[in-house]
């Protein structure tokens, strides 16, 4: 039976699956359930300097979503905990008192100022908690007082803090990342040098949710005027996913630890992460969406993949996604795809045809012989793969590779067996010889 | 003495009963549903559907909130939508054809959102299109059943001057004298008849019967154009012996009965009711009369299942309301007391070696209070005997084209009719269409 525990900077906890610092960790009584529903571990709602925050007193939440109204990406205007600091320290150290096989980590947003994050920091200490994240993520709000993502998109910011940030404690610290900047790899290589021990990623991403087409402001409105925020939950995984595979093939910060965040909600999105190389992932949209019982699925579901697989340990299969991570120009130019229909499985709902047909390569039949047909033109399909993307009936189209020495009826040339990619290719005016 | 009365429920019931059959979907129920349409290419429920609504298009709108537009989008292929939404058996056309049923063996519920969208458009429209400039022609509708209304709408809206002449006292034709009353409440016939109307450039004369008020001689010398849509007039006959035993009813006149008389208790039912026949007036009939208080209902039909005439969709609604159906018997006899019916005797049959339905010679004895016919309807062609007929029907070509020059036809009364709304109304825009190309030329 596959063992989930996890050992990420020496913070031990029972299972992975943490929350991230957002609402469900504010307060004792949301962790506590949380603990209690089985999540190995929390970020506790970044603590900051009182007197405390205020929060807006409408709407914090947009979202947008898929079918059957599930909620595909939130956005939220909310700031960091509008709580004392003297009671989320005391409600920090009795958690950790009353639950000492869980993970809690501390996130942390002052004015950037040493003196402001080491005091905050000795009072931290205190607590017993088991680590730091530094919070420079926060894209709304804090961003606009030199707080959050304003600090994370300097890289020379990132460095200093995160310096400071480790003479001062015995914990380890985590530096979060926004997303917000045009490449990931600056402010991770940034933390790195700093002396952080792990990055996380990623923090939420600037967005505008939706415009009420009546009032003509942005979602949520605050008395008829909208501000950016930041958004979340399943449709930002893919973002992020990039993102931390980035940094884990990045040879300056190949091996540095990574706490993955960004739309999880399910085991699989959990194992896709750690396959990328994140060595806990934190979890906010999901349980705001389903509340903590979810954790149960996911962690079932992890150990189901991992006994199928083989994996006694996270660590079994942790980055083994990495090395096949590459640039576009190394991908083999010389492997060739068709799509296939299983005609026992396809509904005949046309979509393949006509996405092919309007948008693509005309590669899709829809009447063959007077009869509603969909079949694949080998002569046509370059092997895109919108067709499976837009089928409704999981693995009814599938990719077929072609046999090297075969002959590929759109180019009537013959399948080469040997890899070849961009580099080499002769229409490329950088082509190098190939070796 | 047979057991046949008025009223034998309390006054509750009534309206109970003959409530909604389906009621619609709420908003929320629409949307939910509207989300598993997978808008499919040269979509097979647009395909199965008489009218060619553009079904996937209509349910995207329902989804993104545009429920009026999804009503336009069903009003421009089928003014009487909003009937249809309730007669259709789109178990056996749209419903069938959708490709859920390839996967999951549930189709989207588009008659539900399909009604959702009309209904709520006829809450808040008082008629759908707009008319081009007058023509100045002349079109003469006869009958005003959902092919006549179909055809006098599109002629409207083409600019035409269209007079409808009605037999009855009210237009509407089966919607409004055929059909269960429980498929459309409320008077819905006669407001789908206003809004079909409210168009403009539609005149109703109503009370007035080709061959007794007026021919087609006289028609055809007074408009540009003619539309037949004239329905089926006679009910089969039994042909056995005690057929016109008091008690033994026509289920299309009774139906008809029902359906006028705004108090149901005052309708006359028997305790045992026998209901010959397998198409859908059997069933609405039967239906009806267990609604109405009958304590045994029985549909008697001379062959199996897969024969009836009513769909299986039909034939389950009759079973859950505890109707009996028995397959294979053919009614020989009906049997009195005094004056009055008494049973029913049947035969018991099969199909022979050749496929040919034959009889068994074993039989069964039904007792009955009432004995409701429902074996089908004949046209009469007296009345336009000058057109040419084609296996008793109107013949039509295409484009629903008669013999008879400038005289068209539709709906029930011509060749290939299937006794459905949704057919009639094709019929009624084809023609309206063709008779628009021959005055526009």
């Amino acid at each position: 039976m596959a063992d989930l525990r996890t050992n990420f900077l020496g913070i031990k906890s029972p299972n992975p699956f943490w929350l991230a610092s957002a609402p469900p960790t504010d307060k004792k009584y949301n962790v506590e359930r949380a603990f209690r529903a089985g999540w190995g571990g929390v970020v506790w709602k970044t603590l900051g300097e009182d007197p405390a925050v205020v929060n807006v007193n409408g709407p914090r939440y947009g979202a947008i979503h898929s079918g059957d109204r599930r909620l595909a990406g939130l956005n939220n205007i909310e700031l960091i905990t509008d709580r004392p600091l003297e009671l989320n320290l005391r409600e920090i150290a009795e958690v950790k008192k009353a639950w000492p096989d869980r993970a809690l980590v501390v996130s942390l947003m002052v004015p950037c100022e040493e003196r402001n994050w080491k005091s905050i920091i000795a009072r931290v200490e205190e607590t017993g908690a088991d680590g730091l994240e530094l919070n420079f993520g926060c894209p709304h709000g804090m961003s606009e007082r030199g707080m959050g993502s304003a600090v994370g998109q300097v890289p020379e910011y990132i460095e200093m803090v995160a310096r400071w940030c480790k003479e001062a404690t015995r914990m380890p610290v985590i530096v979060k990342l926004t997303p917000n900047i045009t490449d990931i790899r600056y402010p991770a290589r940034a933390a790195k040098k700093g002396g952080a021990d792990a990055v996380s990623l990623i923090n939420t991403i600037n967005s505008i949710v939706a415009v009420d087409l009546d009032s003509f402001a942005p979602v949520p409105t605050i008395d008829g005027k909208g501000s950016h925020g930041g958004y979340c939950g399943p449709a930002v995984k893919p973002i992020a996913l990039n993102m931390v595979g980035e940094i884990a093939r990045d040879p300056e910060t190949y091996g540095l630890p990574i706490s993955g965040i960004g739309g999880i909600e399910t085991w699989r999105d959990a194992a896709e992460y750690i396959a990328l190389g994140c060595g806990t992932v934190q979890v906010c949209t999901a349980v705001m969406t389903y509340g903590f019982k979810i954790v149960e699925e996911m962690i079932d579901g992890m150990k189901k993949y991992m006994d199928g697989h083989g994996f006694d340990t996270i660590e079994d299969f942790r980055g083994l996604a990495v090395k096949n991570l590459s640039d576009w120009k190394y991908l083999n130019l010389n492997y060739i795809a068709k799509a296939r229909i299983d005609q026992d499985l396809c509904i005949k709902c046309g979509r393949c045809h006509i996405a092919c047909e309007d948008t693509s390569h005309q590669a899709i039949t829809h009447m063959v012989d007077g009869v509603r047909h969909f079949e694949v033109k080998d002569e046509e399909c370059v092997g895109c793969n919108l067709c499976v993307n837009v089928c409704p009936v999981d693995g009814c189209i599938t990719m077929q590779p072609m046999t090297p020495g075969s002959v590929d009826p759109r180019t009537g040339k013959v399948v080469p067996a040997q890899y070849a990619n961009w580099t080499t290719h002769p229409n490329n005016p950088s082509a190098v010889a190939a070796e | 003495m047979p057991d046949i009365s008025a009223g034998r429920l309390a006054a509750d019931d009534y309206g109970k009963n003959f409530s909604d059959v389906h009621p619609p979907l709420s908003a929320h129920e629409a949307v939910v549903e509207s989300d598993r349409c997978y808008f499919c290419f040269d979509a097979p429920c647009t395909n199965a559907c008489p009218t060619s609504i553009d079904i996937p298009l209509f349910i995207r709108k329902i989804g993104t909130g545009n429920v009026e537009g999804a009503a336009e989008t069903i009003f421009a292929s089928n003014i009487l939508g909003g009937m249809c939404a309730r007669v259709c058996p789109t178990e056996t056309l749209c419903e069938e054809a959708c490709v859920r049923n390839v996967a999951e063996e549930k189709p989207v519920r588009i008659g539900l959102l399909h009604r959702h969208a009309t209904d709520r458009y006829l809450e808040s429209h008082s008629t759908y299109g707009v008319r081009a400039p007058a023509t100045g022609r002349k079109v003469a509708v006869i009958g005003a059943g959902p092919a006549g209304l179909a055809c006098a709408h599109e002629l409207a809206l083409k600019g035409h001057d269209v007079t409808i002449i009605e037999a009855r006292g009210k237009a509407g034709g089966l919607n409004e004298f055929g059909i269960a009353a429980y498929k459309a409440t409320d008077g819905f016939a006669q407001r789908e008849v206003d809004f079909i109307l409210g168009v403009g450039g539609i005149t109703i004369e109503a009370g007035k019967a080709l061959g007794r008020d007026y021919s087609l001689v006289e028609l055809r010398a007074k408009y540009d154009a003619v539309f037949l849509g004239l329905g089926l007039q006679a009910v089969n006959a039994l042909g056995v012996e005690g057929e016109e035993t008091a008690g033994v009813v026509d289920a299309v006149r009774w139906i008809e009965d029902l359906r006028q008389s705004p108090d149901k208790s005052t309708i006359e039912v028997g305790s045992r009711v026998v209901v010959i026949g397998g198409g859908m007036t059997a069933v609405d009939a039967a239906v009806q009369a267990k609604k109405l208080g009958a304590d045994e209902v029985t549909i008697a039909y001379r062959r199996g299942p897969a024969e009836m005439g009513a769909s299986r969709y039909e034939q389950e609604l009759a079973q859950v309301n505890g109707v009996r159906i028995l397959h294979w018997v053919a009614p020989r006899q009906v049997v009195s007391e005094g004056n009055a019916v008494a049973a029913v005797d049947f035969e018991r049959t099969a199909l022979d070696a050749s496929g040919r339905l034959t009889g068994t010679g074993r039989t069964l004895r039904l007792a009955a209070d009432q004995v409701m016919k429902a074996i089908g309807q004949t046209f009469v062609s007296g009345p336009v005997e000058t057109v040419a007929l084609d296996g008793g029907r109107i013949a039509v070509d295409e484009e629903m084209r008669t013999s008879a020059a400038r005289v068209w036809a539709g709906g029930d009364c011509v060749r290939g009719g299937e006794d459905l709304t949704v057919q009639a109304v094709d019929h009624g825009k084809r023609a309206a269409l063709s008779i628009h190309a021959a005055l526009s030329a």
